[in-house]
């Protein structure tokens, strides 16, 4: 798919590469934990190996394999894999003007491996979709060369994270490196004053809803963050379009 | 090591399923459709909020519980983190230099 010679011949291909592997070192790390996490939580090396060439979701397997360990329910874990998954489904709303010109087995399989990075830096870079083929075949290039770092960088590190499930000590925190990851992203993304608002009102949600179940804090903090950010910006209209252009 | 148990099998081909669906849930469909006005507008705060959001609580809480003591190796990790960011602009610089504080915070002094 993201080793098509039609992508890897446009520059666009190798600045998703560049922009990525900015970040692959903290993917490597939180992969590299979600492995030996799996393997921690009572997967066999071979079902976790397996969850993992499958799954690619990592806040969804983690999520998963306690409640397959405690024998759950097949439709409660799916349940929670999809509630944990949201955010993908309003990532994909805000994809849909990108991608809606290919066939559909193509679309499925490029939202299949846009994880949340690669769709945060393929926002950032093009705010609107390309107006004619060759636009759109440059963001197509673009998004491509971003996920194949992120599938490399995170299917490698969550295999050596198997593969050392007994040799890595939880107690060390090295998946706190995917979340920096996530910060610096964060950080890169705080553009204009209401997208402080944004983090913010989403940060202090996510902790005063966390004990909602299946993860639904998260989706909680992004609709509050995103209403009260779309009520200031009516309240302020002498600014119009400030942060438009880079979505 | 090489088990594998018939019932896991299937649920992780059906997590697999999940991740398709959530992924690509608007592209299923190619009937023309776009999104009203006002959602266009908040899909600009939408990726910082989900950052926030799966940050945060990694940050400053405990096994569920907001933590109480300014002794714990995250909150100044993520500090000289985005202190780096906003001085160098650079992701991978933000990771090493949060690492940095980290793990001799949290392995020589436990926090």
């Amino acid at each position: 798919m993201f080793h098509r010679r039609e992508y890897r011949d446009r520059p666009e291909y190798w600045d998703g590469v560049r922009d990525q592997v900015s970040v692959a070192m903290g993917i490597g790390a939180w992969g590299l934990m979600t492995g030996v996490a799996m393997v921690q939580s009572g997967l066999s090396a071979l079902e976790a190996v397996l969850m993992t060439l499958i799954v690619y979701a990592g806040s969804a397997q983690l999520a998963a394999v306690p409640m397959m360990a405690a024998g759950a329910p097949l439709w409660v874990i799916l349940a929670a894999a999809f509630c944990v998954n949201l955010r993908f489904v309003v990532f994909s709303a805000h994809l849909r003007p990108y991608l809606i010109h290919l066939p559909r087995w193509e679309r499925l399989i490029k939202g299949y491996i846009t994880g949340d990075l690669s769709y945060v830096f393929f926002a950032r870079r093009y705010p609107h979709p390309g107006a004619n083929e060759e636009e759109l075949a440059q963001q197509q290039a673009y998004l491509m060369g971003n996920c194949a770092v992120n599938y490399v960088a995170w299917m490698g590190a969550s295999l050596v994270g198997i593969a050392l499930a007994n040799a890595i000590p939880v107690a060390w925190g090295l998946g706190f490196a995917g979340i920096l990851a996530l910060l610096g992203v964060l950080c890169s993304l705080a553009s204009s004053k209401l997208r402080f608002v944004s983090a913010g009102v989403a940060g202090a949600a996510a902790v005063a809803a966390w004990a909602l179940p299946l993860k639904l804090n998260i989706l909680v903090a992004i609709a509050s963050a995103v209403a009260i950010c779309l009520v200031l910006e009516k309240f302020r209209p002498q600014s119009p379009g400030q942060g438009a252009h880079h979505v | 090591m090489f088990d594998l148990d018939l019932w896991t099998l299937l649920t992780i081909v059906a997590l697999g399923c999940i991740t398709v669906i959530t992924r690509g849930f608007f592209f299923i469909s190619s009937k023309p459709w776009s999104l009203p006005h006002w959602a266009q507008r908040g899909l600009q705060y939408a990726p910082i909020a989900a950052l926030a959001a799966v940050i945060v609580p990694e940050i400053v809480m405990n096994q569920g519980v907001l933590i109480t003591t300014w002794k714990d190796a995250r909150l100044f990790a993520a500090a000289a983190g985005a202190a780096w960011f906003f001085w160098k602009r650079g992701v991978l610089g933000t990771i090493v230099c949060g690492m940095a504080v980290y793990l001799p915070l949290r392995l020589g002094l436990g926090w």
